[in-house]
């Protein structure tokens, strides 16, 4: 498999998440990325542990997003440095930075700027809030953008307060969307030569996540949202659409009439249910009998009843049961990365398969500047970046 | 010029993970075609959330099908098959959610449209890939986060397993369905080559939890504790959480906990001067720091916090929310309009372009509205 991005060299400036697991994408996709990195620490993520684990002096997460790139330690205050860091630049297809606004314009790193150094480039930024507006120079750091968005309204029971989703899912749909720009943008260049810029912000990005409850509540004329006191997972759905305890764990039970649902249960209550809008309207009182009815059995028992009939539903699954299922192995989601120093490690895969094949790479993570010598070497010799 | 001008999308898909990817690709400029069975098309149509629907049509159609276009075919007749064929001929992207094994009876699989077509990328997103136990199962987006461990990571310790309130399966998937379309059209280019893409929501998931997978794989395999109370992310240190105030709600993200404890007054947080202590000892730390937090009103605590540049933000409502200077700042909604004359405010595309927002105000397409034209356009015999 050719891969779809190869020959396409990548100057990426940011850190944390949003965009290094941009860079990421592109990279499993076949991309050349050269993270620049400041010395002494480099990007701060490489010292942010999350439940103190350490692998190879470095953090877990850090290897999970900077695996199969590049680092070149720049201290873009020195004239020198930067002088190296333009050069790069002037062979790269792609830019892109997460910095707060206005420290690429105080650099000459800005848009304007890397076009008269290569004209076609594209350049993409990741912003917290946007350029403008009371909240731009805001700290652009996932908890805190989905506190203001309204995103701690969707998950949880009614009682429970704010419930935040439990991973970096701003983060990350930013980065995603910036993927996205820049991809169109090369797609764009193919055809014109043109280079681009594109701008996503973590606020537009957990907007758009919420595009569909954000339009429901415009077209409601504003009802606040309003999650189920218990068993909910979509505000905006009716019943049974949640998780149920069953007598020795949980069982998830998508969209499904609910008459028909009782019938199959055994469980009378619900087949008096006929109109579908009380499905919804009623969903406290029908999320209450089937939660009551779905404890007097097994989880296995009733998906032996719903399964053969085709309903919507699923085990919840710990990710050791997850892990050890066949279903997961068939995906083999899992790959082997090993760092130059032959420090290995188990993390995912690029989740896009390309011409029946997956895209795995084995290039682990790059220890702070490892890369710079050889990349100034090829600059040197070659006036171009490429190895 | 939009990124995606002249370029052409079938789209053979319904409900939320395709159609959202085919948004995404004609808000950068692409047109898109769905093709849609007569009387019925899209499932999604009927599908709305909340009970909303708009001259005969979901609002939630709508919000994911706006600016395309459709073509009616009944893809068991063999006449509008043979139709579908020469569209085919003429696209350059095709995507499709059908079950594993559909688009083979049909003769539509990518053995039998390369042919046709050998530059087109044929794109499919399954519930879980093509083989395994579970490939035949329904690709629904709660399914998807109950086996992927996913629900174990929100809430509380003592919660039930919590799921996102939203169709994050589905969002993902059609996000990594339009990355490889675009990965592919990048490759076209260079190299005159087709492609195919293949996703699933499955895997979209799994690679969602990337970071914590990996933590997990790499740490003896220990399962994921959420704190005691205010659960923020069931890896992260305190004071990462959510804290009630006197009025409302204020979440803290990562952050010295010892400045946090003088800026706070929060005396009893101070003395944690060990950084592997603040996970260790995250749940007595969140309530010492709620017990504090709870004593004074959200905005009494944003003018302390904030000015000393402290990770911190109120929760918000949609109604809060769309009423502040910061979202309204962003231009983020757009009206369109329906034929009747109704409009509907929804989101637009997250992404700018050369500086410029891709506003559009075409609705969801009449089902079988743009037959006619398409066939006069590709002189496709009827």
């Amino acid at each position: 498999m050719i891969k779809p991005l190869e020959d396409i060299l990548i100057v990426d400036f940011s850190q944390f998440l949003s965009g290094p697991s941009a860079s990421l994408r592109m990279a499993d996709m076949g991309a050349r990325v050269v993270k620049i990195e400041r010395p002494p620490a480099g990007d701060i993520s490489r010292h942010l542990y999350i439940s103190n684990v350490e692998m190879n002096g470095d953090s877990s997460v850090f290897h999970a997003i900077n695996r199969n790139k590049e680092s070149f330690a720049a201290d873009l205050r020195h004239p020198e440095d930067l002088a190296e860091v333009r050069a790069l630049i002037a062979g790269a297809d792609v830019v892109m930075h997460n910095f707060r606004p206005g420290v690429m314009e105080r650099l000459g790193l800005d848009y304007p700027s890397m076009k008269k150094i290569k004209p076609d480039i594209v350049y993409g930024e990741i912003s917290g809030y946007g350029t403008e507006g009371p909240w731009k120079n805001k700290p652009g750091q996932d908890l805190l953008v989905q506190a203001l968005s309204g995103l701690m309204q969707l998950s949880g029971n009614a009682d429970k307060g704010p419930v935040p989703m439990g991973i970096s899912v701003v983060d990350i749909l930013a980065g995603a969307q910036l993927v996205q720009g820049i991809l169109a943008c090369l797609v764009r260049r193919g055809v014109t030569g043109q280079g681009g810029l594109v701008q996503v912000s973590m606020l537009e990005a957990a907007c758009d996540l919420q595009f569909e409850t954000l339009t429901t509540f415009f077209s409601d004329h504003g009802q606040p949202v309003q999650r189920t006191t218990q068993n909910n997972a979509h505000p905006y759905l009716g019943a049974p659409y949640g998780i149920y305890e069953t007598k020795n764990g949980y069982l998830a039970l998508a969209m499904n009439p609910v008459p028909r649902l009782g019938t199959l249960l055994g469980c009378e209550p619900l087949t008096g249910y006929s109109d579908p809008a009380s499905w919804f309207h009623q969903r406290e009182e029908i999320k209450d009998i089937l939660r009551r009815h779905l404890k007097t059995r097994t989880t296995a028992e009733w998906l032996g009843i719903l399964e053969t009939a085709d309903v919507w539903c699923a085990e919840v699954l710990s990710w050791p049961k997850l892990m050890s299922h066949p279903g997961y192995h068939a995906l083999e989601m899992e790959q082997t990365a090993t760092m130059s120093d032959g420090y290995t490690f188990r993390t995912t895969r690029c989740p896009v398969e390309i011409d029946g094949e997956k895209l795995l790479s084995g290039k682990g993570t790059p220890k702070l500047g490892e890369d710079r010598e050889m990349i100034l070497e090829n600059l040197k010799t070659h006036r171009h970046p490429a190895n | 010029m939009k990124p995606l001008e002249n370029i052409i999308v079938l789209e053979l898909c319904q409900y939320m993970a395709g159609p959202s990817a085919g948004l995404r690709l004609a808000d950068l400029g692409a047109r898109v075609i769905k093709v849609e069975r007569p009387l019925t098309g899209d499932a999604g149509r009927q599908l709305a959330i909340k009970d909303l629907f708009i001259d005969g049509n979901s609002v939630l159609f709508h919000t994911i099908n706006r600016n395309k276009e459709s073509y009616a075919a009944d893809l068991k007749s063999p006449h509008d098959l043979e139709k579908i064929r020469e569209l085919i001929a003429k696209a350059d992207v095709l995507t499709h959610n059908f079950r594993p094994g559909v688009m083979k009876r049909l003769g539509l699989d990518y053995e039998n449209v390369r042919p046709i077509n050998p530059r087109i990328v044929y794109s499919e997103i399954t519930g879980y890939g093509s083989k395994g136990p579970w490939r035949d199962k329904p690709g629904q987006d709660l399914l998807i986060q109950a086996l992927s461990g996913l629900t174990w990571l929100s809430g509380d310790k003592d919660d039930p397993p919590t799921p996102f309130g939203l169709s994050i399966a589905d969002t993902l998937c059609g996000i990594h369905l339009t990355q490889g379309i675009l990965a592919a059209l990048i490759r076209r280019h260079k190299t005159g080559m087709g492609a195919r893409i293949e996703v699933n929501l499955l895997a979209s998931v799994i690679d969602f939890q990337f970071e914590v997978i990996t933590t997990y794989l790499n740490d003896g395999g220990k399962d994921p504790e959420r704190a005691i109370q205010g659960n923020g992310h069931a890896y992260l240190s305190a004071p990462y959480g959510v804290y009630r105030t006197r009025d409302g709600f204020l979440v803290l993200a990562m952050g010295d906990l010892v400045r946090l404890g003088q800026q706070t007054g929060c005396e009893a947080i101070t003395k944690y001067d060990d950084k592997n202590d603040w996970f260790l000892k995250r749940d007595e730390i969140l309530r010492s720091l709620a017990e504090i937090i709870s004593q004074k009103a959200t905005g009494e605590w944003l003018e302390v916090l904030e000015p000393a540049d402290i990770w911190c933000a109120e929760v918000m409502d949609y109604g809060r929310f769309l009423a502040h200077g910061g979202y309204r700042a962003l231009q983020m909604d757009q009206q369109i309009h329906l034929p009747s004359g109704k409009s509907i405010t929804t989101t637009r595309c997250p992404i700018r372009i050369d500086g410029e927002l891709y506003f559009s105000s075409r609705p969801g397409p009449v089902l079988g509205g743009d037959t006619g034209a398409i066939d006069q356009e590709f002189s496709i015999k009827t």
